[in-house]
């Protein structure tokens, strides 16, 4: 294991988001309030989705897991297209870098990002509502594998993809609707029984389901089995961008 | 020679093998079978037309590309299964000037030096490379801000950046001045000297036979010629006769006229083959048809002139 070579590629890539956090960091957390600020202004009085849990409450895990996702997707998947279309991408590639390193390196500053930007919304999103967290650890469990699955399936869009249209088109066809279509806005139950059957297999709803277990201690389906569900999409999707990196798939020709 | 390539010529490891290489794009065969060795302390010549063959070869020996079949070692090691190895003993000067435009001229060396496995023992190093490549002044600069001359100086010490035995510079002096061309000529012997195993593509190829001790030339895929430069320029059967005529309106007798390569005004110039073409002969059938001849210069062949009658793109 090339290790200092990892951490390498890690600390740049961690780096590179911070040189523009304004842009990595700031902007997706004014997105989220402004979802929060308009959306908890119209529905705060009409809707309650748990007993005992106000609208703006139940919005904000979801906002905050959205917002992560979201930002592991476009760490891992803008730095490779950046680099594959500047050229640059030879400099990791000429290196004793394995592929498990590129990878591993790729989704811990995905997952790094994520976790930053929902730390600051989380630090945001107090002035709008209590938010005490019973359970920590599975909030943490599904911010990592939920933001390691993203940063995954960015190495894939990014690598996958040829031109910069080509990833804007992973992104909007594939992660915005799966990620607004995951019950960051409303309940599995609000749904009709197909819509119900349809979410459940969409795996953004198990991590958003899961962080709001983790903010509110009530979830549509048990904690456990989103984990489960979740672990195995990780390990699925890591699987299918390692070997990707491993073939040399639209990297080395 | 350098003392240094003089020992590794007499039985060091070879710097490169090259054994059976083939790629294919698609249905284009791009590497026919590519069978050769680069001895350590060379600074060797890879020389082709467009397409021939030369980047998709150090693209494979850098790991950038894989072939289908064949393989090539860098100091023993195999370019796949050893990959860390020979990747540790390779440095690569990339032809395009790619930079990573998040960061300076420094972060970016320092960062090379780390995918590498190096820390901060490395960064004298680093100092140091910036120094001898002139680039102090722009160590703290974004690279997006250098000209291309400085761009390509950085490429040559982010190459350099883990003390490679073996240098490759793909087309290093493409597209630079003159002046910054000279300094990387005396900046890549230096290297060599110092016992780097170099390999040299490139277009100029005034260049290559004023560098290089030995020269391979690949045409659509094939090495069609692979020996010491000085032997090649020699193995090429022609040399320049360039007279000077009193007149500008001679008539070249009708046997010599096969060997009139151009005429302009006073300026003759005829190709002559080496044993077919006695300079004395021709000579005397100018003054018998009543040329009269105010110079005479002799010139002998330039790789470039080996080059096209290899490839085939000549006269001969």
């Amino acid at each position: 294991m090339n290790w200092r070579g990892f951490y390498t590629l890690f600390a740049k890539e961690v780096w590179r988001f911070m040189k523009v956090a304004v842009q990595t960091v700031l902007t997706p957390v004014v997105t989220a309030v402004l979802y929060l600020v308009v959306f908890a202004h119209v529905l705060e009085e009409h809707v309650q989705v748990y007993p005992g849990v106000t609208y703006t409450a139940f919005l904000i895990p979801g906002l905050i897991m959205m917002s992560v996702i979201q930002n592991a997707f476009a760490n891992s998947s803008s730095s490779l297209i950046q680099s594959k279309m500047n050229g640059n991408i030879v400099f990791v590639l000429l290196a004793p870098i394995s592929s498990l390193e590129f990878y591993l390196a790729f989704v811990l500053a995905a997952i790094a990002r994520g976790v930053m930007v929902g730390v600051v919304l989380y630090a945001v999103a107090l002035g709008f509502a209590d938010l005490p967290v019973p359970h920590l650890g599975m909030l943490l469990a599904f911010g990592v594998l939920g933001s390691g699955l993203l940063g995954a399936l960015g190495l894939i869009g990014g690598i996958w993809a040829d031109k910069y249209d080509q990833l804007a088109a992973f992104q909007n066809f594939l992660i915005l609707p799966l990620s607004f279509l995951s019950g960051v806005f409303y309940s599995l139950y609000s749904l009709s029984p197909f819509w119900q059957t349809v979410s459940r297999f969409n795996p953004f709803f198990y991590m958003i389901d899961g962080v709001r277990y983790g903010f509110l201690g009530v979830s549509d389906v048990s904690p456990y089995q989103s984990l489960w569900i979740i672990s195995l999409f990780f390990i699925a999707i890591s699987v299918v961008a390692w070997f990707m990196i491993e073939r040399g798939y639209k990297l080395r020709r | 020679m350098s003392a240094v390539s003089m020992r590794c010529w007499r039985g060091d490891m070879d710097a490169v093998t090259i054994a059976h290489l083939h790629k294919y794009f698609g249905t284009v065969h791009a590497l026919k079978g590519i069978d050769f060795t680069i001895h350590a302390g060379e600074f060797f010549g890879l020389l082709g037309p467009n397409g021939a063959g030369k980047s998709t070869l150090i693209n494979i020996m850098a790991g950038l590309a894989r072939a289908a079949g064949g393989s090539i070692q860098v100091h023993g090691h195999d370019v796949v299964k050893h990959y860390r190895k020979s990747r540790m003993l390779l440095g690569v000067v990339p032809q395009e000037l790619v930079y990573d435009p998040f960061f300076s001229v420094r972060e970016m060396l320092r960062l090379q030096s780390g995918y590498f496995g190096f820390g901060r023992e490395n960064y004298p190093w680093i100092d140091e490379l910036l120094t001898v490549l002139n680039l102090q002044d722009k160590a703290t600069a974004n690279l997006s801000q250098l000209s291309g001359g400085m761009k390509r100086r950085v490429l040559i010490a982010q190459a350099l950046v883990h003390k490679p035995k073996v240098l490759v510079l793909d087309e290093p002096t493409a597209g630079v001045d003159v002046e910054l061309r000279q300094a990387l000529w005396e900046f890549s012997s230096r290297l060599h000297k110092q016992g780097t195993t170099i390999v040299l593509t490139t277009h100029y190829l005034e260049e290559a036979e004023a560098l290089c001790g030995r020269i391979a030339i690949l045409d659509q895929g094939a090495v069609v010629a692979l020996d010491k430069t000085s032997v090649l320029l020699d193995r090429h059967p022609y040399r320049l006769l360039c007279l000077t005529t009193q007149s500008a309106t001679v008539t070249v007798p009708a046997a010599l006229a096969p060997l009139v390569l151009s005429q302009h005004g006073r300026a003759l110039i005829l190709r002559l083959h080496r044993s077919q073409d006695p300079v004395s002969d021709v000579l005397d059938s100018l003054r018998n048809a009543g040329v009269q001849i105010q110079d005479i210069q002799l010139r002998e062949p330039k790789l470039e002139d080996v080059f096209l009658h290899i490839t085939g793109r000549g006269h001969a």
